[in-house]
C-alpha cells in the first residue's frame, strides 16, 4: 500500500460551478468571480468554474456569479479539491467518472433553465397535457426563441 | 433550513435547485469531502477503503455485496441526517460507477421506512416537464420551511 496522503484544504469546501447559457461563456463567470476572489482559489475549466475556500466565502463568490445569468448558472458541491492526485486525470488518464454523470444531466439541463425561468409564470403549463390536447410540431414563438438564443 | 438527501445523490440538478430554494443538499460529495479531509483514512489511487464495507454492515447485511455495503457507508449517514428526501426515479446514471440497482433498491426503501418528507419524480422529458419539475421541488421545499 502506498504512503497515505495528507488532507489537502482542510476545512474548506470546493462547489463546480457549471454554465449552460446563451448569454454567457465559461470565460464570462471566470471574469466575474475574479471580481471577488479574496479568500478562495479557483479553477477554470471548460464547463465553469472550481471554488475552493471556507464555505462562507465561496458561497458569497458564487452569489456574485449567479447574478450573471441565474437560470443558466448552477452548483453543486464537490467531494475532492481541484487536482487531487487521486482523483486529477492528469494522474488517472482520461475523464474521471463523475464527468459521465454531468454529462447526461447537462443534455437537458435547458429543460431546467425553462423551468426556473417560468417558475412564477402561470400561464405557463401546470398539469401535463393530454396527447389529444398536445400540439403537433414546434410553435412560431419558440422557434423564435431558439433562433435568437442561437444568433 | 432542512437537511434534504437528494437521489440520485450525486445529481448536479437536484444538488442545485434544493440549494437554491434554500436547503442543504446531502450528496455523495459531503461524504467524500469528510474522508479526503480526514488524515490517514484513505490510500491513493483508492477512495475506499477496506472498512467501509465493514462500516456499511450498519445499513446492509453481512451477505450483502461488499459494493453495496461500501456504497451505504457513503449514502447511510447521509439517510440518518435527512430531514426530507427528493428522489429522481430510475436514473440511468445512479447505474454505472456511481451506483448500482441494489444499492438503488436499498437507499430507497432505507428513505422510505424514515418517516420524513418525500418527493418521488422523473427527470423531464421536455420543456412542459421542465417547469412542472422545478415548480414540484420549488413547492416541496417550500412546505418544508413550516416543519423544520
Amino acid at each position: 500500500m502506498k504512503d497515505a496522503i495528507p488532507p489537502l484544504y482542510a476545512g474548506t469546501v470546493t462547489k463546480y460551478v457549471f454554465i449552460e447559457s446563451y448569454r454567457a461563456t465559461p470565460d464570462d463567470i471566470a471574469a466575474r468571480a475574479y471580481e471577488v476572489s479574496a479568500g478562495v482559489m479557483i479553477k477554470e475549466t471548460c464547463f465553469g468554474l472550481q471554488i475552493t475556500g471556507p464555505e462562507e466565502e465561496v458561497d458569497r463568490v458564487v452569489a456574485h456569479i449567479r447574478e450573471l445569468d441565474p437560470a443558466h448558472i448552477y452548483v453543486k458541491d464537490r467531494g475532492f479539491p481541484p487536482g487531487d492526485p487521486r482523483r486529477c486525470r492528469a494522474n488517472l488518464g482520461g475523464a474521471r467518472p463523475g464527468y459521465f454523470g454531468h454529462e447526461y444531466e447537462m443534455g437537458f439541463i435547458r429543460r431546467i433553465a425553462v423551468g426556473l425561468e417560468k417558475l412564477d409564470d402561470f400561464s405557463a403549463q401546470s398539469e401535463p397535457v393530454s396527447e389529444q390536447t398536445k400540439p403537433e410540431g414546434l410553435s412560431v414563438k419558440r422557434l423564435m426563441e431558439l433562433i435568437a438564443q442561437e444568433v | 433550513m432542512a437537511q434534504v438527501f437528494i437521489y440520485p445523490a450525486t445529481s448536479l440538478i437536484l444538488s442545485d435547485l434544493v440549494a437554491r430554494f434554500g436547503h442543504k443538499p446531502l450528496g455523495t460529495a459531503l461524504s467524500i469531502r469528510e474522508r479526503v479531509q480526514t488524515a490517514g483514512l484513505d490510500s491513493p489511487p483508492l477512495q475506499m477503503t477496506p472498512n467501509d464495507p465493514k462500516k456499511g454492515l450498519k445499513w446492509a447485511a453481512v451477505e450483502v455485496p461488499s459494493g453495496i455495503r461500501g456504497r451505504m457507508s457513503l449514502f447511510g449517514p447521509l439517510i440518518d441526517k435527512a430531514e426530507a428526501a427528493v428522489i429522481v426515479r430510475n436514473s440511468e446514471f445512479a447505474f454505472g460507477c456511481m451506483g448500482c440497482a441494489r444499492t438503488d433498491e436499498l437507499v430507497e426503501f432505507l428513505i422510505k421506512q424514515k418517516d420524513i418528507p418525500i418527493l418521488e419524480l422523473d427527470y423531464p422529458a421536455d420543456e412542459e416537464d421542465g417547469i412542472l419539475f422545478v415548480r414540484k421541488i420549488r413547492d416541496f421545499l417550500k412546505e418544508l420551511e413550516g416543519t423544520s
